[in-house]
């Protein structure tokens, strides 16, 4: 019988682990200096927390891991997780709705079943979500702290692309569809079906002059929309002005973008600005702002936005020089079988002292160490090699060892 | 060459499917509806041979690749595919018969005729099938937020809406008025297709066999056929206004119906219509305050522990099947009824050389154990248990005992007498436990005094007759 992994999960080497951490620790970082606390939610939710309208998409909803429990005789089904933010916020109703502003951040797994098992079921995020403000400047935050994690982890030549879900909905509003078909044309275009539009309604290649393929920077892009919508542009002033306001503060901050309006990957959970992070044509990242979710979880009217940067994806752009090799010196521990314990003692004084130490266990190469110590039972007791050097020096007691290490 | 299986339904389709083979020249003449044969061999076509399934076991037969075609209706098809879309079953040709429509449905007495009607609903919606599945979908497209489902065996029509608010249903719009319902909804239309295994098409020449199909369905087009009502007297079906505190007791339907009756009349409660020879699920009775429905044993468990009934007489196997898959369950045993007394069997075939479970645990095999069973919870623990690390089990619905030797290497079994086992060349290497009737009801309180003084009283009287047999 061939032992397998199972379909569509991925195992981590150490070397791959070396950049999640590396990745965990400079987001983790960042966060607790913008102000955020850490919180770690189930990997088990119900179900029922993500299927509301104004949730999850049908599409994505269809790929979810969901089962009955030992305790499901009620059909109540539980779900592995699939999406990051909506647990963030079960946990704010549940837990901190008396705070004003919460600002929480996670590294959690999330579960979509993918066809192929090419592409892996279980990722991992790096997620923010700034739980009581409702301004662009919450925003603009969220977009910060995701830039700065990047530049830190020293990935370049990233693309911000901007759109708008408010905005989206209130175009759709204006195509004279039931509020079914507006929700399912949003649907798909949340889940990349980008062409949606042309195949619904083929004449609104004239009543809306491709607004939703349209690219461009914010300026040009708001003179557009004002005299497109000159008629009712009180419907879509509100949502014009707060992009607006999300892209000028990008600009003074001297940050590069695009608003792309109809390439807007995401969650139906969106009510307000969404950008997206982009390396290569990659998407590393994303989030926008979900004002509606938690009144409709049934927690109290609080504006909500989040971000979230994608472990899975930025581990491929890790450079392995960047990986910092473990501080201090190391050291392998050659012990004669009558002085292992002794060995074993030496390894936790040169630990304490800041050394890394091992056990030679037979298969260790003494080139990939800085030093080598031969113990013995008879004197010297200690012969110490410095790798770089190819030199021998002779010690009698641990005291010694330590000094010669030091120089 | 390559030999080709086909999977054949027995059961509504058989007729059509079996006129259809006959028409292509496959020369299976076993295949009728009172041959009761399983295997069968074309005598025209040498490389083909065909097994007769249950429909619902057949496109799982197909997707796991025991057999390379199949011919069942296309809610079975559609119901495996909602919950495995990347499975390897392939949709090869629509057979034009056995037409239906599978219907959200539910009972305009309650005020729910359409689906608005159900997104407006607070609370959990409960919606009952034999197609989970499908349900499970249909509840997340229509974005119902709270939603239960409670997979059955049958009988999906008689829950709503006491025990249900939705029923996913397979039948005719003329049907639906008879049982109280109404369509909400049309969820998928039905008919017969040929279906494939994707890897069996792509590595075996089936051209010679699925081009003698298409050739009969051009000689003989099909002709859309009107299900036939039954003539049954409507009232009947219906649901009636159900007092507050009456008793809901649950009767099995099957097999299971005349020494449940005979029970029951004993204990000198008398019930009209049941057993039902115009398949009646509401059977009324003299006794006082207590509503009855008739539904399928294997689902009686589930509902009683969803509080939809107080009582019910199922088999010890299926509250065992039941507390195995959720071990917190309120439902208990109240009553041991001695009735329909069975054994609960590990079985192998003959030719599989293994004496108990233990050697099945041993044998290096390359092949994960297939473990074939009616009770998968059951199944599954007794595979846990006995570490037999790799296996699979394959759900079935009936007629177990021809899975083996081809189709399965394991088989939990119930089985009265043993013979029906020695007759398949198959033996028992385990006896797991032995089951009969039971009077099953839930742990919880019944907050109703009324109710409860009602139940504690038919317990007793059931309990006397018991005792009286003995």
């Amino acid at each position: 019988m061939k032992i397998e992994r199972c379909k569509g999960t991925r195992d981590l080497s150490p070397e791959e682990m070396a950049a999640f951490r590396l990745i965990e620790g400079t987001f983790r970082d960042c966060c607790l200096k913008w102000g955020y606390g850490e919180v770690k939610t189930p990997t088990l939710e119900y179900l029922h927390l993500f299927t509301a309208t104004g949730t999850l998409t049908p599409s994505m909803l269809g790929r979810v891991y969901s089962f009955l429990d030992w305790d499901g005789w009620s059909g109540e089904r539980v779900v592995l997780r699939p999406d990051g933010t909506i647990p963030v916020a079960r946990l704010y109703i549940d837990s901190m709705e008396g705070k004003e502003l919460a600002k929480l951040f996670y590294i959690a797994n999330v579960f979509i079943f993918e066809a192929t098992g090419k592409k892996t079921r279980e990722r991992w995020q790096c997620g923010a979500e700034l739980i009581g403000a409702g301004s662009p400047a919450a925003d603009l935050e969220l977009v910060m702290l995701a830039l700065e994690v990047l530049k830190r982890l020293k990935i370049e030549g990233i693309e911000l692309k901007l759109s708008h879900a408010g905005l989206i909905r209130a175009l759709l509003a204006r195509l004279e569809l039931s509020p079914e078909e507006q929700a399912r044309i949003f649907d798909r275009i949340l889940d990349g079906d980008t062409k949606v539009l042309a195949k619904v309604k083929p004449e609104l290649g004239k009543a809306l002059p491709r607004l939703l393929e349209w690219k461009g920077k914010s300026a040009d892009f708001v003179k557009q929309l004002k005299a497109l919508f000159a008629t009712d542009l009180p419907r879509f002033q509100p949502y014009i002005d707060d992009f607006t306001k999300v892209a000028e503060l990008l600009e003074t901050m001297g940050s590069d973008y695009q608003i792309d309006l109809a390439s807007v990957r995401g969650f139906e959970y969106y009510t307000g600005i969404i950008f997206q992070i982009f390396k290569g044509g990659d998407k590393i990242g994303g989030g926008g702002r979900y004002d509606a979710l938690i009144p409709l979880m049934g927690g109290g009217n609080t504006p909500a936005s989040g971000v979230a940067l994608y472990l899975d994806r930025l581990m491929k752009l890790i450079k392995p020089k960047a990986l910092a090799k473990p501080a201090g010196q190391s050291v392998l521990i050659k012990a004669e079988p009558l002085v292992v314990k002794e060995g074993l003692g030496i390894i936790s004084r040169l630990h304490e002292a800041g050394y890394r130490a091992e056990l030679y266990l037979g298969a260790q190469e003494t080139t990939d160490f800085d030093w080598a110590i031969d113990i013995k039972s008879q004197a010297p007791r200690f012969i110490l090699t410095d790798q770089a050097k190819q030199q021998k020096i002779a010690a009698q007691t641990i005291d010694e060892v330590l000094k010669i290490l030091k120089g | 060459m390559n030999n080709i299986k086909i999977a054949l339904p027995k059961g509504r389709l058989l007729a059509r499917t079996s006129a259809l083979l006959s028409q292509a020249g496959w020369g299976l003449d076993g295949y009728q509806e009172k041959a009761r044969l399983y295997r069968i061999q074309s005598e025209s076509l040498p490389r083909l041979s065909a097994r007769v399934f249950h429909e619902k076991d057949i496109p799982i037969q197909v997707a796991i690749g025991n057999y390379d075609l199949g011919i069942c209706g296309s809610d079975w098809i559609e119901e495996l595919l909602a919950k495995y879309p990347s499975s390897a079953l392939m949709k090869v040709k629509n057979l034009k018969y056995g037409d239906g429509t599978l219907y959200a449905a539910a009972s305009p007495s309650a005020g729910i005729d359409t689906v608005e009607a159900v997104r407006a609903r607070t609370g959990t919606i409960r919606i009952a099938s034999e197609y989970p599945n499908l349900a499970e979908s249909f509840a997340l497209e229509l974005r119902l937020r709270r939603f239960g489902i409670f997979p059955l065996w049958g009988g999906a029509e008689v829950y709503p809406p006491e025990s249900a608010e939705l029923a996913l249903v397979c039948g005719t719009a003329e049907e639906l008025p008879r049982y109280g319902l109404a369509p909400i909804s049309q969820v998928l239309s039905v008919s017969a297709f040929l279906i494939a295994n994707g890897n069996s098409w792509k590595a075996k020449d089936m051209a010679e066999v699925v081009s003698s199909i298409e050739e009969a369905l051009i000689a003989e087009p099909a002709k859309h056929e009107k299900t036939k009502a039954s003539p049954v007297p409507e009232s009947r079906y219906l649901p009636k206004e159900e007092p507050k505190d009456a008793v809901r007791l649950a009767l099995p339907d099957g097999h299971q119906q005349p020494p449940t009756q005979q029970l029951l009349g004993k204990a000198g409660i008398r019930l009209d219509d049941y057993p039902s020879p115009v398949g009646n699920r509401r059977p009324t009775t003299d006794l006082d305050g207590v509503t009855i429905k008739v539904i399928r044993p294997q689902d009686m468990p589930l509902q009683v522990a969803n509080g939809n009934f107080d009582l019910a007489i199922t088999g010890r196997d299926w509250l065992v099947e039941h507390l195995y898959q959720f071990p917190s369950s309120p439902v208990q045993e109240i009553l041991d009824l001695k009735l329909g007394r069975v054994k609960i069997v590990a079985v192998v075939s003959q030719e599989f050389s293994v004496a108990d479970v233990g050697e099945l645990k041993g044998s290096a095999r390359q092949e994960p154990l297939k473990v074939a069973s009616e009770y998968i919870n059951i199944a599954d623990k007794y595979a846990r248990d006995n570490h037999l690390s790799h296996y699979r089990v394959v759900p079935t619905w009936g007629a177990s005992e021809a899975f083996l030797p081809e189709d399965a290497d394991l088989l939990i079994e119930n089985t009265q007498t043993g013979r029906t086992i020695a007759r398949h060349n198959l033996k028992i290497i385990d006896t797991l436990f032995e089951s009969t009737a039971c009077l099953i009801g839930s742990t919880g309180q019944v907050s109703n005094p009324v109710r409860q003084k009602r139940m504690k009283a038919i317990i007793k009287t059931i309990s006397q007759a018991v005792e009286a047999i003995k």
